[in-house]
């Protein structure tokens, strides 16, 4: 089956203080979507800090110069429009989906966020409990949580900034304080150091008059210099294991360091590929052979980066499998097996059409994504930032496409066992 | 200071291309072109109340498990080739398949999804790898507080109701056989009041005649179930459910409200989004952004076909479990008794009026509207109806609302928590009944 490529318009321009702008017309629903994407994330977290970049995304949301706490809330929603923001291991983003008479109301909270927030400590101190109710729900409260996202970077990476929890510690989160803020704000929040993108039905001369007006007059500061992140590839086995009070059943995360997503495209597009030939549905081979046909796990699953998000992810990252297993289940067996399976794929090669209709599906995949304009305008941003340049966003579906079995099969043969990082969930509850 | 901008007109909302059609076996078949990508958007319901729960769930998960031609794992290579996926499973209503594939295999797409829906075999090799699986995923998820604390309210919502209970357990799971699932799809999967809503990339009479040829021939004769309506709720004790070393409690609270079809819905959809419905709500205002009890607070309202009802949900660290309770009950008596500022329902209600333009605006979420809609027995038109009604509906008919349906001593409630440390707060001030 053919597949389909994207020619979605970009229009893209750098303000005079350095913000990169990019806009994306369509007209197809009377709607928009803003994205700002900030080059900043959980691994340029000062140590002592750890979940202060997730922290302050929530004082984002706090009010700012002409607007009062809650206010920004009230004007996206009052105006027919969702928001959220969110942190990742390389960014963070702020976003808004709305009606397209409200585009320019969501350009001016975005501007005036990003010249001043409201980082005062009342704000800071409400947040931190939020934010310590968040890491409840969704880790300390539940089976499984934080597995494997929290789980792998501490035994897989060495450095402080790859390897610590992204959530934070109870203990740095309660120690943040108001010029911590400030200072965060101050060399990461700058005009130079973000992207903003729009996308959706709104006429081009116009939106990019409306960025100018609102966006033009913020003071411009250069993007902080970007540390190097990259640590050496592992050259033998790493093995962790966690006891979870709450999880019934065993379960089994492995990860392979992947070629920079950045610097070596060509080399890293296969093992986004080779993701989808083992894991992507009941077709697939590590489905087959673990869940079908062994019955040595009940599910698998295999995507690129902690997120999940293969083109949202810098050096270094990592090719992760995820299996939950049976009562009993045995973690050395899935591991054996798995290596049996990759290395049949590196010396047998590809069964005919086996690559072509995992290729068709990750079409499907990544153009329902792009369907939402939000999402859209998101993809655009992270990959202006990243990459250079946001209408490679219309090329993906197309470079997939282009991938062939032999890069397949010779991204499968660096997926060798002394590579390995392993994170086993102990049961800590009988199932 | 400055200005915030004023909004401008939107565009208009032009509703998409749509065509309806019954296939002379029962199956009502709406489709909608959407162009945005090319892509195909399918969404299948058949009635399945009473449905075994356990034979019910295993007959989801294997329903796309192999016919007389072909395995699981051709099935699946199949939907891939054309950049499908099909998933498939059954709550206390329905069994729901879901799907999206690239625009030029829709026809095979349907094929695919007709030779199961007419001829799934439940391979017995297929049914004990899953019931398996959907055993192990009950035992994790007995472990997991939202599963335990919505098990625990729907018990408190519909005493001797099939919706009291709506996970198996997982022995009965464990038993499930090839011969009482093909009972189960003989009687059950068949097309009479079932639904089917396609959004796709192409004409939608086109789309009909497709499914048309791919399901005209799946053969009609379901048994005809009905429910009888979900008992109304009364107040009562908070119910408490021990979840020993929990670091947070779970509390929930429901209230009866009214079917998508009463002049009551619009009015009341505003209600919940002031109260608890959306971010800048007054649930989320008190007890997040002002006094950080909990992370995400909020309240919706779930429609069944037996049942419609207010639920509201909010997780809380242990040491506020009685606070937020109160404040959870107070802001529903304040909504009760005094009317919003007209200020807070025009903001809910361009909330309300600009999702519904955002959800209709990807294929993906025009094609589950839809099906939500038609579920209900809301065929095409009632969305416009729907609209003009949210737009001019009074500040006086949503405080009459909120008067009839939001006192707080009517609301059902029920805390999962460490309960030795939160029964005695609670119980200084209100009932407490241990579930």
């Amino acid at each position: 089956m053919r597949i389909p490529a994207t020619t979605y318009p970009v229009a893209r321009f750098t303000l005079g203080n350095g913000l990169r702008v990019v806009l994306t017309q369509d007209k197809s629903a009377p709607v928009v979507g803003v994205a700002v994407v900030y080059d900043v994330g959980i691994r340029s977290e000062p140590e002592g800090r750890t979940g202060f970049a997730h922290l302050f995304e929530h004082l984002m949301f706090q009010g700012s110069e002409n607007l009062e706490k809650l206010a920004h809330f009230r004007y996206i929603q009052g105006s027919g429009g969702t928001f959220n923001g969110s942190t990742h291991f390389d960014y963070t983003d702020y976003f808004e989906a709305l009606p397209s008479g409200a585009l320019e109301r969501a350009l001016f909270l975005e501007a005036d966020r990003m010249r001043k927030p409201s980082l005062t400590e009342e704000n800071l101190r409400n947040q931190i409990d939020v934010v310590k109710e968040e890491i409840r729900v969704n880790v300390l409260n539940r089976p499984y949580g934080g597995f494997p996202w929290l789980r792998i970077p501490p035994v897989m990476f060495d450095t402080f900034a790859n390897a610590h929890d992204g959530y934070g510690s109870f203990v740095d989160l309660e120690s943040a304080t108001a010029p911590d803020a400030e200072e965060f704000f101050a060399e990461y929040y700058a005009t130079g150091n973000a992207v903003l993108a729009v996308s959706g039905d709104f006429d081009v001369d116009e939106c990019r008059a409306m960025v100018e007006k609102h966006f033009g007059d913020i003071p411009g500061r250069p993007a902080p210099a970007r540390p190097d992140f990259s640590e050496p590839d592992l050259t033998e086995e790493r093995r962790g294991s966690i006891t979870d009070p709450m999880a019934p059943l065993p379960a089994l995360a492995i990860a392979w360091k992947v070629p920079d997503p950045i610097n070596d495209f060509a080399a890293y597009l296969p093992f986004v590929v080779l993701a989808e030939v083992l894991t992507d549905g009941d077709a697939s081979r590590l489905h087959e052979r673990l869940v079908l046909r062994d019955r040595s796990a009940t599910s698998i699953s295999g995507y690129i980066g902690f997120h999940a998000e293969p083109f949202g992810v810098r050096d270094p990252t990592a090719l992760i499998l995820q299996a939950f297993l049976p009562q009993g289940g045995d973690v050395d067996k899935i591991l054996s097996t798995v290596d049996e399976e990759v290395e049949r794929l590196a010396s047998g090669g590809l069964a005919d059409g086996e690559l072509s209709r995992v290729q068709a599906r990750m079409a499907t995949h990544l153009l329902r994504e792009l369907d939402s304009l939000v999402n859209r305008a998101l993809l655009m941003a992270v990959v202006e930032q990243q990459r250079g340049d946001a209408s490679l966003v219309n090329d993906l579906p197309r470079l997939i496409g282009e991938v062939t079995a032999e890069q397949v099969v010779a991204a499968a043969s660096t997926l060798r066992p002394q590579r390995r990082v392993s994170i086993e969930v102990i049961p800590g509850v009988e199932a | 200071m400055k200005a915030v901008p004023p909004l401008t007109p939107s565009g208009p909302l032009v509703m998409p291309e749509r065509a309806d059609r019954t296939l002379p076996n029962g199956l009502k078949v709406t489709a909608m072109r959407r162009s945005s990508v090319p892509l195909a958007e399918i969404r299948l319901r058949v009635p399945f109340a009473r449905a075994d729960l356990a034979n019910g769930q295993v007959l989801g998960s294997t329903l796309l498990s192999g016919t007389e031609t072909m395995s699981v794992v051709d099935i699946a290579a199949e939907l891939q080739a054309v950049g499908g996926g099909l998933s498939a499973g059954a709550d206390a209503d329905w069994l729901a398949v879901s799907g999206n594939s690239l625009v030029d295999g829709l026809d095979r797409l349907l094929e695919l999804l007709a030779g199961s829906l007419t001829g799934a075999v439940y391979p017995a090799n297929e049914v004990q790898t899953n019931r398996e699986r959907i055993a192990d995923r009950i035992a994790v998820a007995r472990n997991q507080p939202a599963h335990l604390v919505r098990a625990a309210l729907l018990k408190r919502m519909y005493p001797g109701h099939p919706y009291a209970i709506q996970t198996p357990e997982p022995e009965a799971v464990r038993a499930a056989e090839t011969a009482a699932l093909a009972e189960l799809h003989a009687a059950r999967v068949r097309p009479d009041g079932a639904i089917l809503v396609i959004v796709a990339d192409m004409d939608p009479e086109k789309a009909l005649d497709s499914v048309e040829r791919a399901l005209g021939g799946w053969a009609s004769g379901a048994e005809l179930v009905t429910l009888p309506s979900a008992p109304e709720l009364t107040g009562g004790p908070v119910t408490l459910v021990d979840r020993p070393g929990s670091v947070q409690s779970s509390i929930r609270a429901a209230m009866t409200t009214v079917h998508r079809t009463s002049p009551d819905h619009a009015p009341l959809s505003l209600v919940n989004m002031i109260y608890g419905g959306y971010f800048s709500s007054r649930l989320v205002e008190n007890i997040r952004e002002s006094k950080g009890y909990t992370y995400s607070p909020h309240s919706g309202i779930e429609h069944a076909q037996a049942s419609s009802a207010m639920i509201i949900a909010a997780d809380v660290a242990t040491e506020v479990t009685g606070p937020a309770l109160m404040e959870i009950m107070y802001e529903l008596g304040r909504l009760s008794l005094l009317a919003p500022s007209e200020e807070e329902l025009e903001q809910a209600r361009q909330y309300s009026l600009g999702t519904l333009r955002l959800g209709m605006a990807t294929q993906a979420g025009l094609a589950s509207l839809t099906m939500t809609l038609a579920s209900s027995g809301l065929q095409a038109g009632w969305l416009e109806g729907h609209l003009e009604r949210l737009a001019t509906v009074s500040r006086e008919e949503v405080a009459d609302c909120a008067r009839r349906y939001l006192a707080p001593t009517n609301a059902a409630y029920v805390v999962l928590g460490e309960a030795s440390t939160i029964e005695a707060p609670l119980s200084s001030w209100t009932q407490v009944a241990r579930a």
